[in-house]
């Protein structure tokens, strides 16, 4: 048995879970609401570069960073009409309040899309090296999911904005004294986390099917990752989703691939019980 | 004088009493047909096209004026439905509001075993005779049910035909893996699979399910690659089948056959291009495999309904595109209830359960005929598959039946892929 291959498949879509619960940890960090309508963002992502490539005729690469923006733009605008009023609120009210933005783009998005599957026909061909062959679209978005992580912690710690935000996840009020815009900060918070989620959702359009409910397996995953790399912590996230994917990856390789989510809940809860933060400390 | 008016007014009284019960017997009467359909969710494919071909079914029978009883009455149809999502907790609910609120007089399966098997209590427990189609699973009639009827050729004979193919092409052929969806109909259609290729002394060298919704078919391919087998069978519905094939083909493993469950058949598998080439798949029907009134001769069997071409012909004209077999069986569950009711000569359940046990036809589908032992009453034994293989390269993919013997249109491409 060859466990190479399947420990190189699992990594490879581990990058990609890793930048999924990357957006999910950020919005959950800075502003301790947990974002339920992450799943529908994913899979408005993997919409948004298939139209961008079978509408606009672009190369699906294109259509991610185009997705990306409009990722941004959309999450702010969900933070402005849904978030913003019940911020303050008990978490009850966001949790209720992302959940209803869950249900209104599954139901637009049922509506426009149906629940067909779709497809981006889109191949760069296979990479072999020794016994691995593995098809170049998963190691583009591994590579790509690798670039966006440097990305957010150059913008994070290299940039006067990226201060203010984490300034606001510190202590918002003390921020605000500090003459930081914090309901502007959360709302370009929230628009990075959704940024995010996009990404990952047309990363995994250039070689997955997707429907208008392929996000939701990406968001329980997502919250998987997130508690297991630390909460706030995009390179918790990061190796977070590269553990499930060496899981989902090698666990196959000795016993039937049903085991698969049971051992991963079993490190789930045994990471809760013994490192609450996560392995690498949730940001605080 | 008086007398004969008399007489004149009790011929006119019996003209009017008369004329009114003749029209009074011409009366029409409206069956409602319930069912499910899965407008939204996995299903969503193969259920529309099943709901296409039971509406092309039931308009024909309403533009040609309906059943007429030998009472006068005529019959038209009007169908009551609600989309059960694909979900099986959906479906026993809405079953009952068809049988309960919207008085159903018959009911029709949703698509999929798994759904049609909850369905299937709710027709017997509020006394409903249920047309079932889309639904292989042998199970779903092995539970004392008496008002159930299927359509498809059952799961058990699903894919044994496609290992007869495979031991016709290559005697050598000795490994095989079966990886299929861990569902109700595939995992049916995959144990008897096994079992089967057991019988046959094939080595079974991977037997494994895989989760519906399934994207990544990595582990399973890895398994495959590893386990080197001559062909992979299995596969579960539309998307995941398509999937499947689409990751095999872009892992490049030399395999010499495959053959997959419902995805091939679909007119829209053959969009994966290079990829669905040499596929092999189970079809309850096929356009190229005409059915007609002169079939039924030389069988000596009844024919009803309309021929292959005109059921093609008709489906074309109303969708535009294609009939697949999920549609050929939504509109022959239609066409066996109007046979039902023409042979009970009424709308009365039991009536009509009679004429269905009796039933022995051909139709453009295939032969009908349903098991009457109460082992298995309602399972479909005349009805048998065929198999489809896609051919060509590109863009320029056909479809030809390549088992069994007797239906072939094309040679079997054989390996499909590396040697």
């Amino acid at each position: 048995m060859d466990i190479l291959t399947f420990l190189v498949d699992g990594l490879l879509i581990g990058f990609v879970y890793g930048i999924a619960a990357m957006g999910l940890t950020l919005i959950w960090g800075v502003m301790n609401v947990i974002n339920l309508s992450h799943g529908p963002i994913i899979a408005l992502g993997m919409f948004g570069i298939y139209f961008a490539a079978t509408s606009l005729g672009v190369n699906p690469y294109v259509g991610v960073i185009l997705v990306s923006f409009a990722g941004l733009l959309l999450g702010m605008l969900i933070y402005a009409i849904a978030i913003h009023r019940v911020i303050n609120a008990p978490h009850l009210s966001t949790l209720l309040a992302t959940f209803a933005v869950n249900m209104i783009i599954i139901g637009l998005g049922t509506t426009a899309f149906t629940t067909s599957a779709y497809n981006v026909d889109f191949s760069l061909g296979n990479i072999s090296v020794g016994p691995v062959n593995t098809p170049t679209t998963r190691v583009v978005a591994a590579l790509a999911s690798v670039l966006v992580t440097g990305a957010l912690y150059f913008f994070l710690y290299r940039t006067t904005l990226g201060k203010y935000v984490r300034a606001v996840t510190d202590n918002r009020a003390a921020a605000e004294l500090m003459g930081i815009p914090s309901a502007r900060i959360l709302a370009l918070s929230f628009g990075l986390g959704t940024m995010l989620a996009a990404i990952a959702g047309g990363l995994i359009a250039t070689f997955f099917p997707f429907t208008i409910l392929s996000g939701g397996a990406y968001e329980l995953k997502s919250f998987v990752v997130g508690v297991m790399g630390g909460v706030g912590n995009p390179l918790g996230a990061l190796i977070g989703g590269l553990i499930l994917g060496t899981f989902e990856g090698v666990i196959p390789a000795f016993m039937p691939t049903s085991w698969v989510p049971v051992l991963e809940f079993i490190l789930f809860v045994v990471i809760l019980l013994v490192r609450p933060t996560g392995l690498l400390g949730a940001k605080k | 004088m008086k007398r004969a008016l008399y007489l004149l007014s009790v011929v006119l009284l019996v003209t009017v009493l008369l004329g009114v019960t003749l029209v009074a017997n011409a009366q029409e009467r409206t069956a409602v047909i319930g069912f499910t359909a899965s407008t939204t969710g996995k299903y969503n494919v193969e259920s529309t096209r099943q709901i296409n071909g039971l509406n092309l079914w039931l308009n024909q029978v309403n533009e040609s004026g309906g059943i007429t009883l030998s009472d006068g009455t005529v019959v038209t149809f009007e169908t009551v439905f609600y989309d059960d999502e694909s979900n099986t907790d959906r479906v026993q609910e809405l079953y009952t509001r068809l049988a309960t609120d919207d008085n159903a007089d018959f009911l029709i399966s949703p698509y999929s075993s798994g759904l049609t098997d909850a369905s299937s209590i709710i027709a017997e427990q509020y006394g409903k005779v249920m047309i079932t189609t889309g639904a292989a699973s042998d199970s779903t009639y092995q539970k004392g049910y008496s008002l159930v009827f299927q359509t498809y050729t059952p799961a058990s004979r699903y894919l044994t035909g496609a290992l007869d193919l495979l031991a016709s092409l290559d005697e050598s052929a000795t490994k095989i893996a079966i990886v299929h969806e861990n569902d109700k109909f595939s995992s049916d259609v995959s144990t008897a699979l096994n079992e089967y290729a057991l019988a046959l002394g094939y080595e079974v060298v991977l037997f494994e399910g895989y989760d519906s919704g399934t994207t990544d078919f990595a582990p399973f391919i890895n398994k495959i690659q590893d386990a080197a087998p001559d062909a992979v069978l299995g596969g579960g519905h539309f998307q995941d089948g398509s999937t499947f094939a689409r990751q095999l083909y872009e892992k490049g493993i030399d395999l010499k056959f495959v053959a997959l469950l419902v995805a091939p058949p679909e007119p829209s598998f053959s969009e994966l291009g290079d990829a669905a080439v040499g596929v092999v798949g189970p079809s309850q029907w096929e356009p190229l495999g005409l059915i007609d009134a002169m079939a039924a001769e030389a069988a000596g069997l009844e024919f009803f309904g309309p021929s292959g071409q005109e059921f093609i012909d008709a489906y074309m004209a109303a969708y535009d595109e294609e009939p697949s077999y999920h549609a050929a069986g939504g509109y022959v569950a239609g066409l066996l209830l109007q046979k039902a009711i023409i042979d009970a000569d009424s709308l009365d359940t039991q009536a009509i359960k009679e004429a269905l046990d009796n039933m022995d036809l051909l139709t453009f589908f295939g032969h009908m005929q349903f098991d009457t032992t109460p082992e298995a009453h309602g399972l479909q034994i005349g009805h048998s598959m065929m198999y489809i293989q896609w051919q060509g390269e590109g863009d320029m993919l056909e479809k030809a039946i390549v088992w069994p013997p007797e239906a072939v249109t094309g040679d079997a491409l054989y390996p499909i892929r590396g040697e």
